[in-house]
């Protein structure tokens, strides 16, 4: 086999994602059908999808989405599991026989809540002690892997191509509020069950078409604060970053943003408004590891919205469209019009500006 | 003139068909099929939908009317020929064009016109009706870029970065392009008569094309960008 080097791969990948304002329920059929048009930017080597609001008879408890190599890889782990979660369900991931995907590990599925007793003796609250137990199970034990670790929403990944891989879940039966979605085209790394996107944690999900330059620098800040990169490619850095922007400092999303794709000193020096250039300079200055440089378009998912961005050079594509409630975000405007047809307002965000989407306040709550 | 329904069908197959046609095509339907009339010499093709990257990469002489939005890098190293966009154009469009012509009814994403070039009479040209993205004109060789930035209302008309290693060729810029950086390497200002006949010929082309009143469009100043010198990198890494 020839590997990369002596090979040349086109970097591709293709993204694509979709929300309801109004928080209205989305089959997983649309996001699948955005993928089709955008087939030749895959080579079959891992797609995934990610839907919020589609556990809402579960949504106070959280949705371990796990692989596992064998059996008895799953009974050590719900051992493991039962000592510090209480499992309110437990089952086998529907999924579809086709021949376009094989090889499929043992796909299953969690709904749990932390033991109180457990929580109070760890002194950590319930998302880091859910995170922390995550990190653990991928470093920790080996042949298992949890891919998915939110409340009310779950990632669906395999290899495969992404229209293949939405057949093979029967995301049709599932509805939510937000899809993303996911053609990938490895470049670098290997393609792998745990490597296809989205990368998550928590109710954070990421996907990524483009290649980070700065990846060890992202990394190696990133290990120090208990993250651990297992899955053998650069996206899931970008998942933790955000967990940890967010999540752990307290940033807001737009925030986060003007992090990863910061903007160039000499832009920062022609900014007109002085307390945007001072928190542009600080924000550079004290996060200057987690500045993810080389060509990337991501779609980040949460609880109730979507962030789409690109790198500050913009070196790939994404356009957005809306039509009533719902807003689109794909790397190719097909994409979008075989989601929506008659989509309207169709822009390309520039470089390293945020485009957020949310659910609209009252909608959300009653989901 | 034949009739192509392009749904569901595979860019090979919408190729070959192209290909094989003979006369003009009219292809309905589309929707991100690439490399649309790739390297094609004849015919005239008119695209309802939205037609993949690639759009006419390499053409030679073959003509693109498209009734939608484009994505990226349309015309893609083209040599010969047209492609005119009732809509707005994507990233990278005329990526190293060194000939033909491409004319955007709205407007243009990041790196239009990077590295356009040209050759005795080969002189590409572009000309973009909205606004264009950033790293307009990167490293333009050669050929004409024109940005109208009508309907942008007293918004800049061209993003960060414009004429990044611009070596050769020229830009007219709609406006007195205010606010608007441009490296020391290029030359910025107003069109003077001499290059006012070459400019107004696109600007009415333009305009007759996308039903648009010429004069109105043509009465506003205008700046006219070239290289600041005829090796303006002389010495960026070394002397050469």
């Amino acid at each position: 086999m020839k590997m990369e080097g002596q090979v040349r791969i086109p970097s591709g990948c293709a993204i694509a994602a979709v929300i309801s304002r109004k928080g209205r329920n989305i089959s997983g059929e649309v996001i699948t059908g955005a993928m089709r048009p955008m087939h030749d930017r895959s080579n079959g080597l891992g797609g995934g999808f990610a839907g919020y609001g589609i556990y809402p008879a579960y949504k106070d408890f959280y949705a371990l989405h796990m692989f596992f190599d064998e059996r008895a890889t799953r009974k050590n782990c719900e051992t493991f599991l039962k000592e510090r979660f209480e499992i309110v369900k437990s089952e086998i991931i529907p999924t579809r026989k086709i021949p376009e995907i094989t090889d499929e590990p043992i796909i299953w599925r969690y709904f749990v809540a932390p033991l109180q007793s457990v929580l109070a003796a760890a002194q950590l609250d319930e998302k880091e002690f859910v995170a922390r137990t995550v990190m653990r199970i991928n470093t920790e034990m080996p042949g298992a892997y949890v891919f998915s670790s939110g409340k009310n929403m779950g990632t669906f990944k395999a290899v495969g191509f992404p229209e293949d891989v939405g057949a093979f879940y029967r995301l049709e039966e599932y509805e939510g509020y937000s899809w993303t979605g996911h053609g990938r085209y490895p470049t670098n790394t290997p393609g792998w069950w745990g490597g296809a996107h989205p990368f998550t944690l928590l109710d954070f999900s990421i996907v990524h078409n483009g290649e980070i330059s700065s990846y060890d620098a992202n990394r190696r800040f990133i290990e120090m604060f208990g993250y651990r990169c297992t899955l053998q490619t650069d996206t899931e850095v970008i998942t933790y970053i955000m967990d940890y922007l967010i999540r752990v400092q307290g940033l807001t999303r737009r925030e986060a943003a003007s992090v990863i794709a910061a903007p160039f000193w000499s832009t920062i020096e022609r900014e007109t408004d002085p307390e945007k250039r001072q928190k542009y300079m600080y924000l550079r200055t004290l996060f200057s590891g987690l500045l993810i440089t080389g060509p990337f378009s991501i779609v980040f998912g949460f609880s109730g919205g979507l962030m789409a961005l690109n790198d500050r050079l913009k070196l790939r594509s994404m356009v957005v469209g809306e039509k009533d409630d719902k807003v689109y975000i794909s790397s190719e405007e097909a994409a979008i019009r075989a989601m929506e047809p008659q989509a309207e307002n169709i822009w390309a965000p520039a470089g390293g500006e945020p485009v957020i989407v949310q659910v609209e306040e009252g909608a959300y709550e009653c989901l | 003139m034949k009739q192509i329904d392009a749904k569901d069908m595979d860019f090979e197959t919408l190729n070959r068909k192209l290909r094989e046609s003979g006369e003009d095509c009219a292809v309905t339907g589309c929707c991100g099929q690439r490399f649309i009339a790739a390297g094609m010499s004849k015919i005239h093709i008119t695209i309802d939908g939205i037609p993949g990257n690639a759009l006419g990469a390499y053409l030679n002489g073959a003509s693109i009317t498209v009734r939608a939005n484009t994505q990226d890098a349309v015309g893609d190293t083209m040599n010969a020929g047209e492609i005119i966009v009732y809509g707005s154009i994507g990233d990278a469009a005329g990526y190293a064009m060194r000939g033909g012509r491409i004319f955007v009814r709205d407007s243009a994403g990041y790196r239009a016109g990077i590295h356009m070039k040209a050759y005795h009479e080969k002189v590409p040209l572009m000309v973009i009706g909205g606004s264009a993205g950033s790293f307009l004109g990167e490293y333009q060789a050669g050929g004409v870029i024109v940005v109208l930035g009508l309907g942008e209302k007293g918004r800049r008309i061209i993003g960060n970065f414009p004429c990044t290693g611009m070596h050769g060729g020229k830009m007219f810029l709609r406006g007195d392009c205010q606010g608007i950086h441009f490296p020391r390497e290029v030359t910025a200002k107003p069109v003077e008569a001499s290059a006012r006949a070459e400019l107004e010929g696109y600007v009415r082309e333009y305009c007759a094309l996308f039903d648009r009143d010429a004069e109105a469009v043509l009465d506003s100043p205008f700046t006219l960008v070239t290289p600041a010198s005829r090796n303006p990198y002389q010495q960026m890494y070394v002397a050469n």
